[in-house]
């Protein structure tokens, strides 16, 4: 499979990285050479394979359902390229 | 006398204890070591006050004769742990500015047995890159040089800051992370020692992500032994990590100098692929030969799909990192470049923020988790990792450890490799390591016609570090110590 640059203008645009029209060619010619290079992979017999869920077989670790941490909003927003409030600032999504 | 700094961790902290020196005084060494060598480009911050505040505490310990495994020894950290108010950005531009409110469980591990921190280390952007090339800060120069050459090589990567402080002696010992081989191939390149534990032995808390089922911390170090204390201060069991193994860390050390006669070393076929260089093949067989005079019985053994854990690795690392970048968006940390509105805003941080390595493999992880290619590319990938760690399962049945070459080749210079795919294949023997979940670790054995360093890499059972450091050990007192020249 090889994607054109319709498909490489979808998945940047699913990824969220903006991509200017012009730089489509080579970035679909990047990316065909990387699934190009996956493609060996059907080589594989993978007929009553399960696929790898977890390399360590382990029970996930489970604990109660409760608030173990927490209640310090200025540090979480102490990164913040814009805030107010303690409320994270992005550009106005509601009319 | 010797420079402080040409201690090892295990002969600075006998000095300390016996107040030969203080902690402080060997900090100060460090700090003046990083101001010369700041050609290397191994540091993107430092933080000398921290550094010697730190290693006053130490001192007042050690004076009432207490202090932790690694009282007053001063280390760098790789830019990708999360360390409290001090710069840790992975590398990238995306998280301009970010200093965490919090510090990573490794990192902390290590405070609490008494470590120094002399800075952070440069490495490649989200620790993408097999060259440390992709850096926002800039690339990072390998300590060794060829013979009669005064080209720059690369360090490897992604922990190219790491491997490079360490063998530079302007760290006593480094943190670094290994995703598909990210800590032994620039352990290899620089004639240091790298371990990348089992999958779950060390926590992943406060780590930047890069892809969560391949991801595990470990140290680099100037030799064995230390890489057995740092292993054994940098792992513990956390609850703030699902992945995080509930069993205890062992005294590692305690595994370094025990007899090897009768254990089982496999050599796999499948890592002699055609085109080998014939320096790599006789360091490898110079390896096997050493356990063998050691006692050890040589098994040949086969790991049939090893050829396909590259191809699957570039399925499952970029799907699990397009989805841990996804946080990246220019709203919680990091830059922000405005936009037209919300969308725009994301997809301009993005572009802007994220290098062009990065961008690659998001765009390929994206796709290959979009819809109606999940199965024929996640899918599949995550099956032949299966028969990947099949193979391994099937090898532990005869032998104990498995040896193999650490790269395919020596070091490199930047900019001899700009095919993403030539690039990818310097990762060919580590990365089913990481695919498969198992510890592996990488020596030195020797140094190349040129002069460069070359390294062997052990793989053992899940949670079998121990072993790794006791065959380890046997190949460093066969091979030697080897230490660059300083030029810088």
């Amino acid at each position: 499979m090889s994607v054109d640059e319709k498909t490489v203008r979808r998945v940047a645009r699913l990824a969220r990285i903006k991509v200017a029209d012009s730089e489509l060619p080579k970035l679909a010619g990047e990316l065909n050479v990387i699934l190009n290079f996956v493609e060996q992979l059907n080589e594989v017999n993978v007929e009553n394979v399960e696929p790898l869920t977890s390399v360590v077989e382990l029970n996930m670790k489970k604990r109660k359902d409760v608030v173990t941490d927490g209640h310090y909003p200025k540090a979480i927003i102490q990164n913040a390229a814009a805030s107010e409030d303690d409320f994270f600032v992005v550009p106005k999504v509601v009319e | 006398m010797t420079s402080l700094t040409n201690l090892t961790i295990a002969e600075a902290r006998a000095k300390l204890k016996a107040r030969e020196f203080s902690a402080l005084e060997l900090t100060e060494s460090y700090i003046s070591a990083i101001e010369q060598a700041k050609i290397l480009n191994a540091y993107v911050a430092e933080t000398p006050d921290q550094a010697r505040a730190m290693a006053k505490a130490s001192d007042t310990k050690l004076a009432k004769g207490e202090g932790g495994a690694l009282e007053g020894i001063p280390l760098g950290i790789k830019d990708l742990f999360a360390t409290k108010g001090v710069h840790t950005q992975a590398c990238s531009h995306i998280l301009d500015g970010f200093k965490p409110g919090y510090e990573s469980t490794v990192t902390q591990n290590l405070w609490d047995a008494g470590a120094v921190m002399l800075g952070k280390l440069n490495m490649d952007e989200f620790a993408m890159g097999s060259s440390n090339e992709t850096s926002y800060y800039g690339g990072v120069t390998n300590p060794w040089r060829r013979h009669n050459s005064n080209a720059a090589l690369v360090p490897g990567g992604s922990s190219g800051g790491s491997a490079t402080a360490v063998a530079a002696h302007i760290c006593a010992a480094a943190t670094a992370t290994d995703t598909g081989g990210s800590i032994r191939q620039p352990a290899a390149f620089t004639g240091t020692v790298g371990i990348k534990p089992t999958y779950g032995r060390v926590s992943r808390w406060g780590t930047v992500a890069f892809a969560s089922s391949l991801d595990q911390a470990g140290p680099i170090t100037r030799d064995v032994r230390d890489a057995a204390i740092m292993l054994r201060a940098m792992a513990s069991v956390d609850d703030k990590d699902t992945t995080s193994v509930d069993l205890p860390v062992p005294d590692y050390e305690k595994a370094i100098g025990k007899s090897i006669k009768g254990l089982r070393i496999g050599i796999p076929k499948e890592y002699r692929p055609d085109g080998l260089s014939a320096e790599i093949n006789a360091v490898w067989d110079k390896g096997a030969q050493w356990l063998k005079e050691q006692g050890a019985e040589i098994v040949e053994i086969s790991l049939p799909h090893t050829k396909y854990a590259l191809p699957a690795y570039y399925i499952v690392a970029p799907a699990e990192a397009s989805s841990n970048l996804a946080r990246y968006d220019g709203v919680r940390y990091g830059l922000r470049v405005p936009g037209d509105d919300l969308i725009d805003t994301y997809e301009k941080t993005r572009a802007t923020g994220l290098g062009k390595e990065v961008q690659r493999r998001v765009m390929i992880g994206t796709y290959v988790l979009s819809a109606g290619y999940y199965d024929a590319y996640y899918v599949k990938a995550q099956k032949v990792r299966t028969l990947i760690k099949q193979d391994f399962d099937k090898a532990w049945a005869k032998v104990d450890v498995v040896l193999t070459p650490a790269t395919p080749s020596a070091a490199f210079a930047p900019g001899e490799i700009t095919d993403p795919v030539q690039m990818y294949l310097n990762d060919i023997f580590t990365v089913t390591v990481n695919m498969a979940g198992l510890p592996g670790i990488a020596v030195p054995a020797g140094l190349s016609s040129q002069g460069l360093p070359l390294g062997l890499q052990l793989i053992g059972k899940p949670f079998d570090e121990e072993t790794l450091f006791q065959t380890a050990h046997v190949i460093e007192q066969a091979a030697g110590k080897f230490t660059a020249k300083s030029w810088w």
